[in-house]
């Protein structure tokens, strides 16, 4: 081992300690109460690892230094002041961002190195441009299909999944080369190109209802790709924190992926396209429906309710009526629960977040298996804006696309309540025999108005 | 880069990576979304390369690449430090309620 100089030492020592803190700033995050403690710890990290950075003897040039990251405050502003209900297209593009940031930086430092570069570096290298490119494109797709700037629905032609293996093939192909012989630097912005190809072609395909799997899958590649980098830099710092969003993203996945029953090649390469057929099949079944004075006065006549939201809920922005409701009924003495499924909304924790921004208190979001025992002794299952994640025949119809997947047992409920706009089937196309059941009662409307309307049945009509 | 400190990097990359797993595997699915927002502008440490790159001036792709690869992994960090905090502090408990 050699020794490092003075400085070098003092970076490194200040380098461990934000290693440190990043891991701590994780730890933090397992409870609501200690959270915060998650965030001063990460900031603090990051201070130290910033200001430790600007010692290296290398650097010459602080000014552009310093305007780089003013300019990065002044849009990172904005990208953190975003509404609540944007939250999933913000974390997709800061997810561009990050594997941008990852891209260039390994970019530079092909051109700045090749021809005098050895094959490990050199693996690790394409390693992180290729994750880079990949994520940084794909996440543009997946921002862009959630701020509905793109279609949500799956794009999806014959040989898809054959075009997309191709192309990633030749990317890992022309890297291979490239490591046997560095010289070749024409090479190279091809791998960069073909792996931005293929990070489009990759999310096109896939349909809004995946994007938690998919947004979590892009985080652990933004980790990796960063990782790779760390290698590549030698930065023990950047290895761990790379590591630490690489496992945390995969983590995320494989609770999604699990939650829809679905594997992760299933999600990438299977498009819920094929699914649209079955649909077509169902007939006009009698459904009942009622008014939200029947509903209001079937809500305060129970003793136990259980809400379930959707993204029904947040495109109708619905929640702070949902915290009326909650308030409304809770002063009738009813106990009101909401049942929250891991793939509910646009990414892991969605709906947790909307319901937190109302106000609702977070010990009442319960997750699915901790409530799902309680559905037989609860009075009234309201569900709003949620379908699949609803629908009985994903524990009794071996035909179902979706059957298998673990779903909340509202069906259980005594009185099942349904807020939907009309009949047609959601987002994958999927009918939901939830809707023809006899304790169901369909309530046609807007979320946000239909519970607007209940809330003011329950506060302005007569007591009991 | 020599081979021991190659190494020395795998160690480091698997002894994080099953920290990483253990700890967010315990991490409770209310705060999902603020996790993936913090892991974020955790991630964004990659800011600390692009820095040397952009302070070592080697070449003039190198600076320029640099310039937005700092610009793009600052926003993050601010960006995804802020709407974390914002999204922590919705996070309230119910009065302690008696329980029976």
């Amino acid at each position: 081992m050699t020794d490092l100089a003075g400085n070098q030492l003092l970076i490194e020592i200040v380098y461990l300690v934000a290693s440190g803190l990043f891991i701590l700033s994780l730890k933090w995050m397992s409870s609501p109460t200690t959270a915060r403690h998650g965030i001063w710890a990460g900031e603090l990290g990051m201070l130290l690892a910033i200001g430790g950075t600007l010692l290296h003897h290398g650097i010459v040039d602080y000014k552009w230094i310093f305007i780089a990251l003013a300019l990065g405050t002044i849009i990172g502003i904005p990208l953190g002041s975003v509404h609540m209900t944007a939250v999933p297209q913000r974390t997709a593009l800061s997810h561009a961002f990050g594997a941008f940031c990852v891209t260039l930086v390994g970019t530079s430092e092909f051109y700045l190195r090749a021809p005098d570069i050895s094959r490990f570096i050199m693996a690790v290298l394409s390693a992180e441009v290729i994750l880079g490119s990949l994520t940084f494109t794909g996440s543009l797709m997946a921002a862009g299909k959630l701020q509905e700037i793109l279609p949500q629905r799956p794009l999806t032609y014959r040989g898809q999944n054959l075009v997309n293996f191709l192309l990633l093939g030749i990317a890992i192909v022309l890297a291979l080369y490239l490591i046997l012989h560095p010289e070749a630097k024409p090479i190279f912005p091809f791998i960069v190109l073909i792996a931005l190809i293929f990070g489009v072609l990759l999310v096109v395909p896939i349909g809004g209802a995946d994007m938690p799997t998919v947004i979590s899958l892009l985080n652990s590649y933004a980790g990796l790709s960063a990782a790779a980098m760390g290698f590549v830099l030698d930065s023990k710092l950047l290895i761990i924190a790379g590591a630490l969003d690489g496992s945390s993203g995969l983590v995320l996945s494989i609770i999604m992926s699990r939650a829809m029953n679905r594997s992760f090649t299933n999600v990438l390469f299977g498009a819920f396209g094929q699914v649209q057929i079955s649909a077509a099949i169902q007939e006009a079944r009698p459904v009942k429906s009622a008014t939200a004075e029947e509903a209001a006065a079937i809500l305060s006549a129970a003793n136990k309710v259980v809400v379930v939201p959707g993204y029904g809920m947040a495109v109708a922005q619905a929640q702070h009526k949902v915290r009326e409701l909650y308030d409304a009924l809770t002063k009738r003495g009813v106990d009101v629960r909401f049942a929250i499924h891991p793939v509910a909304g646009r990414m892991p924790g969605h709906m947790n977040v909307l319901l937190a921004e109302a106000d609702i208190p977070y010990d009442r979001l319960v997750e699915m298996d901790e409530i799902n025992g309680d559905f037989p002794q609860t009075d009234v299952a309201l569900v709003i804006g949620a379908n699949d994640v609803t629908n009985p025949a994903a524990r009794t119809d071996s035909s179902s696309p979706i059957y298998g997947m673990p779903i909340l047992n509202v069906d259980k409920a005594r009185t099942v309540m349904v807020i939907k706009r009309s009949m047609s089937p959601g987002f994958a196309g999927i009918d939901n025999p939830l809707y023809y059941l006899d304790n169901t009662l369909m309530l046609f409307g807007d979320a946000k108005v239909f519970v607007g309307n209940i809330v003011r049945e329950l506060t302005g009509g007569s007591h009991g | 880069m020599s081979s021991s400190s190659l190494v020395n990097g795998l160690f480091i990359f698997m002894l994080a990576g099953f920290i990483g797993f253990e700890v967010i595997r315990r991490i409770s699915p209310l705060l999902h979304t603020p996790l993936m927002s913090l892991t974020n502008a955790l991630d964004a440490i990659a800011v600390v390369g692009a820095i040397v790159l952009v302070g070592e001036h080697k070449s003039g792709l190198s600076h320029m690449l640099g310039v937005l690869a700092v610009i793009a992994a600052t926003s993050n960090i601010v960006g995804g430090f802020l709407i974390t905090d914002r999204m922590l502090k919705m996070f309230k408990s119910s009065r302690p309620a008696p329980k029976p």
